[in-house]
Formats: structure tokens, sequence, C-alpha cells
């Protein structure tokens, strides 16, 4: 080992040298024959010696020029006299060579990244005599250039585009920085030189331009990614919490980033296509009906209240569906309000699924194919430490957590546990089971119920409750959220489960309560509806009777004069059904946000300051014992998120404004949060992967986006708009606005195409279309399972068979150290092996066919020697294990 | 910070940008953290290239690495002369190998190295037996020490030679669901 890194250092040496060297090589002419006197000398000194200094490195390139040379043909004798032509002659060939060298190197460079750590001062010096030879092509090149030929010019040609290459995939080379940085130095002069002299005559021009916008967009594609990296907030405060608390409590405040930029393209689109044109050029307030608040609510409209709960002036305004009118085409820009409605509602659905799905495929992509169980004790030897933590308490934390880890494996390989009365367990699991099951169906009825009183109290009127009467069922709905999944906590020590699957209980269990809280309130809400739109059927009458006598009225009274104008505010209207659901669920969401809230003051805050200081005079430590501080739940955490964004999904069609005020919560909850975990949080006890379960919760957030758009898509399909309010007041169905469009606003072929297209006999085909293809994608990637299987079952039993053989092998292998030993023995010549490794990288260069044999002549053992490699692993290494080791990633890869 | 004075020049940290994951910003902000480690020994000026390097015992003191068990290692494996000194390059070099844009090939080749304790391109029992140690805290009982290496061993050697290759090492570490994840470090 000792030598392996001296020679390394050597290498590096040189490097240093060489590139001292370049700057002299002006001037290296004329030392040259100085040179070639002292080189015999020195090549009998011992090459590795060579190495140290600037001149013997510099003699050794001589050396192997000259080898070369007597390769071509002559003999050693006349060299020195024609030795001027001659390296001319030689250098011209390894110019034509270069362009196909120099691409070979770097490839090499990626290749044999393994070699390269073996052999790291082998390497080094052989890519000294390249670089050389660069050189010299460079010099060459530039008196020449003008004079390539076609071929050569392509290779040219493709020389530059293979340092382009390189200088993109340069950041991915395991190379020192150093290296890296030559490199690219060198690959951009290359490119400076050659680029311009690309392309002949009038192309020139072209690709001279080509050449520099191409350059500019890289220029902008910089500083585009660190604008956009510039971007990406609160990057400092998550690092810190990391440090901290480790990569799953980290992972939370990156998914919650990550929704938070989901809602602000929703609240973007939502914003900038309704709310924001409505309010600039639609009608203002008060001028229609529907855009004003009824007599009878006028005196309360400005009470905080009331605006709390979202109704007087906050109910008519742009926030919610009702105040958007329905004519076709508002404002100057004859800006098509209804159609942009529908279409915000429809694009944000499928920005919404587009998104999610697309992360779910990327990290289904990241997370590698981490199926089975094969690596279990690997796993946890090389990847449970996490990197990212900084902080003592955590890193004592994960320590004990990695400890009980390897000691429940150890285990359980030892023995299969066995279990002590199954029957209880068994009992005690169906228990916990019944038990949650009735908590789940309480709190449906629980729910149920309460909508149903508070549809009774909205009859009568808000003002005549308490405010209790008024928020239950908000309220009721955060409680349970709040106090269930904690039921659950204490059921679930009846089951004795391992933790990993406790908290899989447990997360589905909380999912349960939450889908069957909304659905429940949906159902609720439906029930409503339909209450409302019986109203409305009522108050569609009154109109037409009320219009009828004042209209009667008028007439009868003085026919001539003008007609009353009446008060926007005085005309009876409709329940407005829509508005009703939205402000469901704007308090639902603002109900939501504040139990979040106060919940992380007193559960966290409060608690957290009640430990710290009552426990100067307490009978018992609170810190380590039963209060103690809280962990932060990650996946509750988690679940809420998902809920609060799936409850956004449904309400935004009918409350424009949701997306906004989830924003709103998102950031402050970023703030809060950060700062109740930083401030009065302690790293988790048991710490679980937070990367394995990333898809889970996307996967849960997928099923959240289905289920909560089905409703709103249901709502939206068969239930026709209120008459009096909303853009879609006056159609049948809402999405008749689409036709409506079609109709009016594009050609009259284009609407016959459309409804041609849309006609059963060709929608029927598409879809069965569509069938196949997924049903024919899924058959192949079974059937490419199959095959991994498949190859996997090979390896193993490959790998079975080596064992095997190696065992056999042990016995010849012994005999072979023996003889290592021997040769290890005797000093081995490191340029020699040099030349063996230049030799196997590169066979097809002509230069090195004819350099080759001289070098090889004379160190016959030590070629034998090289490709054992080191003499240090060779024994119980057979030779044909090595080529396997290189074989075998890349099957199972494929 | 960089407005006062500059410590390296655009084509240097265009370069710097080319060579590495990290944008502008994040190269000055890493020379910051350089410099914070031995401030009369780091110039603020880098545009020429001057020659030094900080200690092992300086780097590995950085909040980001002080609580690693592997810490030495990491900064041996990217010291040029493998005894842990960091010039500024190397030590760009670490946290860019260690950031999340790097590609799991990129970061498997330098967790070899870590985890390869006596350097011989190997990972044996005797580095098996170290990470182990420093993982727990020598908590674990030698035969259960003893189990692991042996089992980690049986489950990734794929040519049966009783030691890790790169090879096997990529083979099974590109397959672990939280390689990447947990196989870097924010600066």
């Amino acid at each position: 080992r000792e030598r392996h890194r001296a020679k390394r250092r050597d290498g590096d040496r040189e490097k240093k040298k060489r590139r001292k060297g370049r700057r002299r090589r002006a001037s290296r002419a004329g030392e040259r024959e100085d040179e070639l006197q002292a080189r015999h000398e020195k090549r009998e000194a011992g090459r590795r010696k060579r190495a140290k200094n600037y001149q013997e490195s510099e003699g050794r390139e001589r050396d192997e020029e000259e080898q070369a040379q007597i390769k071509t043909g002559k003999t050693a004798k006349t060299k020195k006299n024609i030795k001027n032509e001659k390296t001319r002659k030689v250098e011209q060939e390894e110019g034509e060579a270069e362009e196909r060298n120099a691409k070979g190197k770097k490839k090499h460079g990626s290749a044999k990244k393994e070699e390269k750590d073996e052999d790291g001062g082998k390497c080094a010096a052989k890519e000294k005599t390249q670089e050389v030879k660069k050189k010299k092509h460079k010099r060459k090149g530039a008196d020449t250039l003008n004079s390539l030929s076609p071929e050569e010019l392509e290779k040219l040609k493709e020389a530059v585009d293979e340092r382009k290459k390189l200088i993109q995939g340069l950041r991915g080379k395991p190379w020192s920085m150093k290296k890296k940085l030559v490199t690219l130095r060198e690959s951009q002069e290359f490119v400076e030189k050659y680029e311009g002299a690309l392309g002949k005559g009038k192309g020139r021009k072209l690709y001279a331009y080509k050449v520099m916008m191409a350059k500019k967009w890289m220029k902008f594609q910089r500083d585009f990614e660190n604008f956009k990296t510039a971007c990406i907030p609160w990057e400092m405060k998550i690092k810190e919490i990391e440090s901290h608390f480790g990569s799953s409590v980290a992972s939370y405040f990156i998914f919650l980033r990550w929704m938070y930029g989901i809602n602000m393209i929703l609240f973007g689109l939502t914003f900038g296509l309704v709310m924001v044109p409505e309010a600039l050029m639609g009608r203002p307030y008060g001028s229609i009906p529907r855009k004003t608040v009824p007599r009878a609510e006028e005196a309360s409209a400005m009470d905080f209240a009331v605006l709390w709960d979202f109704g007087g002036y906050a109910q008519y305004s742009v926030l919610f569906y009702g105040y958007y009118n329905n004519q076709r085409a508002i404002g100057w820009l004859k800006f098509r309000m209804p159609l942009s409605y529908f279409l915000v509602g429809v694009g944000t659905v499928a920005y919404s699924y587009m998104v999610v799905i697309r992360t779910m495929a990327r990290n289904a992509n990241e997370s590698g194919v981490g199926d089975d169980n094969s690596f279990n004790f690997s796993w946890k030897t090389f990847t449970s430490w996490d990197y990212l933590i900084g902080n003592p308490e955590t890193a004592d934390n994960k320590f004990a957590s990695i400890t009980t880890s390897f000691k429940e494996a150890i285990l359980e390989e030892q023995e299969s546990r066995k279990d002590d009365n199954i029957h209880l367990t068994r009992f005690l699991r169906v228990l916990a089971n019944f038990l949650v099951l009735c908590c789940l169906a309480g709190s449906g009825y629980l729910i149920y119920f309460v909508v149903r009183r508070s549809q009774k109290f909205a009859l009568d009127g808000l003002d005549t409750h308490t405010w209790w009467e008024r928020n239950e069922v908000n309220m009721v709905m955060s409680l349970l959220g709040m106090f269930c999944p904690m039921l659950f906590d204490v059921i679930s020590a009846l089951e004795n489960y391992h933790p990993r699957v406790a908290l899989q209980w447990q997360l589905g269990r909380i999912f349960a309560l939450f889908l069957g809280n909304l659905y429940t309130f949906i159902i609720a809400l439906m029930d409503e509806i339909n209450l409302k739109r019986e109203e409305e059927k009522i108050v569609k009458f009154n109109i037409t009777t009320w219009e009828a006598s004042l209209y009667n009225s008028t007439v009868s009274e003085n026919s001539t004069g003008p007609p009353i104008t009446i008060q926007p505010a005085d005309v009876p209207r409709g329940p407005c059904w829509e508005t009703m659901v939205g402000q469901e669920f704007v308090r639902l969401i603002i109900s939501d946000t504040m139990t979040t809230y106060i919940t992380l003051l007193i559960g966290d805050f409060l608690r957290a300051v009640l430990v710290r200081f009552l426990n100067y005079c307490w009978c018992w430590d609170l810190e380590a014992g039963f209060p103690s501080y809280s962990e932060f739940d990650v996946s509750g955490n988690v679940l809420g998120l998902i809920f609060n964004q799936g409850m956004i999904w449904m309400g935004a069609f009918y409350a424009p404004c949701l997306p906004a005020l989830n924003v709103l919560r998102l950031h402050v909850s970023m703030y809060l949060q950060c700062w109740a975990v930083m401030c009065c949080n302690v790293p988790q006890e048991r710490v679980f992967k937070a990367s394995g379960s990333n898809n889970f919760y996307m996967a849960m957030l997928l099923v959240i986006l289905f289920l909560s758009t089905l409703p709103a898509i249901y709502t939206i399909v068969t239930i026709p708009p209120s008459f009096d309010c909303g853009p879609f007041s006056g159609k049948k169905r809402m999405f008749d606005v689409i036709q409506e469009t079609l109709e009016s606003d594009f050609p009259a072929w284009f609407s016959k195409v459309f409804s041609s297209a849309s006609n059963p006999g060709l929608v029927l085909p598409f879809i069965l279309l569509m069938v196949l293809a997924i049903y024919y994608l899924q058959s192949t990637s079974k059937s490419y399972k199959e095959a991994n299987v498949e190859l996997k079952k090979k390896l193993q039993t490959q790998n079975e068979e080596n064992k095997k053989k190696n065992k056999r092998a042990a016995l010849k292998a012994q005999m072979d150290l023996e003889e290592a030993r021997k040769a290890a023995s005797q000093t081995a010549d490191s340029s020699q092996r040099l030349y063996h490794g230049k030799n196997r990288r590169n066979p097809p260069a002509p230069v090195r066919e004819q350099g080759l044999p001289a070098t090889r002549a004379p160190v016959p053992r030590n070629y034998h020697h090289g490709n054992h490699g080191a003499p240090g692993y060779l024994p119980g290494f057979p030779r044909q294990s090595e080529p396997r080791m290189h074989r075998v990633p890349s099957l199972q890869r494929h | 910070m960089g407005n006062k004075q500059t410590i390296f020049t655009d084509e240097q940290l265009d370069a710097y940008q080319d060579c590495t994951f990290f944008t502008r910003k994040e190269i000055l902000r890493l020379h910051g953290r350089y410099h914070e480690l031995a401030p009369h020994l780091v110039p603020m000026d880098y545009t020429n290239d001057p020659d030094c390097k900080l200690p092992l015992a300086l780097i590995v003191n950085m909040p980001e690495l002080k609580e690693n068990p592997f810490r030495n290692r990491i900064v041996e494996s990217f010291s040029e002369d493998g005894m842990g000194n960091l010039s500024f390059n190397e030590f760009v070099d670490m946290f860019s190998v260690l950031s999340e844009t790097a590609s799991r090939e990129l970061k498997a080749i330098y967790a070899f190295k870590i985890y390869d304790f006596n350097v011989d391109n190997y990972l044996c029992k005797e580095d098996l037996e170290k990470t182990l140690n420093r993982l727990t805290k020598e908590e674990l009982t030698p035969e259960e020490v003893e189990l692991v290496c042996q089992k980690s061993i049986e489950e990734a050697d794929l040519d049966g030679d009783n030691k890790l290759s790169f090879a096997d090492f990529e083979n099974m570490i590109t397959r672990a669901p939280d390689f990447l994840s947990t196989f870097h470090i924010r600066i």
C-alpha cells in the first residue's frame, strides 16, 4: 500500500512539473542534446527515481519518443545524426493519430475509473506522454490549420465535439479537482482553437455564429440555473433542521415546500386568470343583484363575526363563485370570463395530476430497485448513517437506533421469532381493529349528525345561535382529526407489532379516518345542495310573480313616466348552492389551520415551556420522565398536509380564493413549524427512514387527489348551475360553456369536426385502443420483471459455482502465491508496467503499435506480473474472477 | 461579501461551476466556510491559486462533519496526499460529491473509498469491522460484529473472494433505497 501511495504521489508531482514544463517548452529544443547525453545513465539509475525532478522526467519523455523512433525502422546508431528530421516525422504521424488518441484517452478516463485508482501512477504518466504529444499536435495544428483535408476536418470536428461532451460531463468524473480543472482548461483551449477553424468557406460564418450562439446560450443557461437555485426558498432553514433532526424530519419540510410551490402555481392560475380579470374588467360591485349584499343582510355585512364566517361582503366578492357574471366577454380585452373560469378549474386538476404523477415517476427512478431483502446487512452497514446529521443529540439517537436495528436483524437471523401465546396476540389484534372501526364509525356519525344540525341552524338564521353552534361542523371535524389519532396510538399498543408495521397501520387508520370524515362531510353537503335546489325552485317561482307584480304596478301607476329603477340589493335571489359549498370549504380550511396552529402552540410550545421551567420545582424529572418534550410527528404532519391539499382541490372550483388561502397557510406554517421544531421538539428516538416512504406519501396524495376531484367533477357534470349567480348561470350544465365557445368563437367547420370527432363511433375505438395500449405495456413490463428475476437467479447460481471453483482453486492459488512472492521480491520496474497499462488501454492507435514491441520486449517477466495486479492481493484470487466482477453489474442493470 | 473584493475571477468561478455541482453563490459560500476554518491561513484572494492546505483536524471540526463517525475517512479520501490535508480545490470537490445533485455512480465511487479504511481497493472484513464499530459506537459484541460482517460479505460478494470489490459494492449500493438520501451533506 505504501508503495502504491508513493507511486501516486510521484505521479502528482510529475503532473505539476509538467505544467511548469509546458511554459518552458519553447526553450526546450536547445536543451535536447544535453538531455540525450544523460539519458543512458539515467535509464540505468532506475526508472522510479527518475520522476523525482524536472530534468529527469523530461528525460523520460524523451526516452519514449526515442523508442518510438527506433521502432519506425531506423537503427539506433544513425539516430543521433538524423534525429531532428526523425522527430519531426514522428511528430507528424503522431499528429494524425492524435485526434483519435485524444478521444480515446478521455474515454479511458471514465471507463476505467477503478483501474485508475490501482495504477494511479501509471495512469498519470501515461496521460502525460499523451499530453506531450497533444501539445506538439497543437503547435503543428496552428501552422497547418488551413491545409486540412475534409477527412481531417471531420476528425477534428469529432474531436472538438468529444471535448465539448467531456466538458459537460466533467463534474460527474471521479477525478481530483486539480485534474478536472486542468482537463477543463485544456479542453477549452482545444475547443477554442479549433472551433473557429472548422467550417470552411461559406459555411464558416454560419458555423462561427452558431458556436457563438451556443456559448451565449450556455452562459444564459448557467445564469438561469444560478437564478433558479437562488429562488428556492428556506434552503438554510431546512438545512439547519436537517442537521438537527436528520433527513426524516427535513423530508417533511421539503414536502411542505414542494406543496407550497404547487399551490403557488394554482394560485397564479386562479388569481391571474379568474380573480383579477373579474375585479378589473367585470362589472363593479353593486351593479347587479349577484354582486350586491341583499338588503336584509346589509346591516351586519361588515361585522367581523360575519366576515370571519366569509359571509356579508366577503361572500359577495371575487372570492366566491356566486359573484361572477355570466356575461360572455368582459372588458376591452373581450376576456371570455365563463370559459376562463371553467378552463382554470379543469387546468387546476390537470396540472395537479401531472405534477404528482411526474414526481412519483422520478422518485421511483431515483429510489433504485430496493425490492428485495437480499442486501439486508450490507445496506444496514453502508447506508444507515445519515450524513446530514450535525447535532450531537441526534447523532446519539442515531447510534442507538442503528445498534438496535442491527441487534434486531441479528436476532431475526438467528431464529425465527417464536410467538408466545399466539391466541392472545390474535385476540388483541382483532379487538384493536374492532375498536378502531368503532372509532371510525362513531366519528362518521358524529359529523353527519353535526352537519344536519347545522343545516337546521342555518334555516333558523345564524344570528340566533352562539359561536359554537355556528362553527360546530368545522370544530368537530378538527377535533376529531386531532384526538382520534391519539386514540389509535393507544389502541395500537395492544397489537404488539414491530414499530415499522405499527407505523403503517397507524398511517392507514388515520388515512381512513380523514377520508371517512371528508366523505361524510361531502355527503352531508350534497344533502344540503339538494335542499337548496328545492328552495331555489320556490324562489324562482316567487321571482316571476314578483316581477310580474312589479311590472303591473309600474304600468298601472304611470305608464308614460320612466320605469322605477330597483336597487339591486332589493331584488330577491336564489340561494346559490355553489357559493355555499365554497364557503363551507373555506371555513373548513380556516378552522383546520387554526386547530393546527393552536395544537402546535399548546401541545409543543406550552408543554416545552412547562417541562423546562417546572422542572426546577417538581418531584420527578420532567424532562426525562413522563411529559418530556414532544417529538416531531412526521407522518401525522404529512397526512395533515395531504388532506388539507385534498380539500383545496375539492373546493377550489367553487371558491377561487382557496389556493390563495392555502399559500398563506403554508407560508405561515413553514415559519411556525420551523420555529417550533427547533425550539420545542427533541429528535426522534425511533428514527424511520424517510426516503423509502417518499413515494408512499406521494401515492397517498394521488389517491386523495383522485378522491377529491371525484365529487367536484360529479357536481360540475350532473347538477345544473344556479339560475342567478355564477359564470354559468342560465346554462343547463356548466360544461355547456365549451360548446358555446365552439359555436360562436370558432369557424363553423371546427365545431363540425369537433362534433363528429366526439361521436361514439370514434370515441369508443379510441378508448379501446388506449386500453389495449395499457394492456400491452403492462404485459411487457411484466415480462421484463420476469426476465429480471431470471437473471437474478442465473447470477446466484453463477455465484455459487464461482465459490465452488474458488475452493478448488485454493490449492493452486497458494502455489501462485509463492510464485508471486518471488516475482514481487524482484523489484518491479514501474515504467515498464506503465507501458503495459498503455498497451491495454488503447490498442487501436497506430502509434502504440509502433511503440509497443520495443517497450515490451526487454521485460517479459514484468508483463506477466502486471497481469496479476499488485502482488498484495494475489492470494486466493484466481485469474478468471476479475473479468467477471466487471461483467456482473452490467448484467443486472440491463 | 463578494462585492468588497474579488475572491475568484469570473473564469475561475465558471471553471468551478463546470467541475462541480455548485452554483456561483454556493462556491463563494464554500470559500467563506473554508476561510472561516482558518482565517489567518486562508487568503481571501484566490485569483492566483495560492497553495494552501488545511489539516484534517480543522476540517473535521466543521459542524457538518463533526458528528459523522466517518469524518476522518471522508476527509482523507478526498485529500490528494491521503493524510487529510485539503486544499480549497479538494474541499470543494468533497462537498460537490456529497451534494444532493451528484450522481449515484459518483457517490458510490467515493463511498467505496470512504469505507475502504486500509486503502487496498477492497472492502475486507477489517474494513467492515471498523465501519460497524463506528456506526454502533462499539456496542455490539465481537461475535455480533463477526456475524454481521460475514453476512454482509456473503450478501454482496458476487465473485466469492470473501471481500467486496468496487463492482460488488456498486452493485449493492445502487439498489439501496436510501443511499442517495443519506449520503449527502448540505452545505
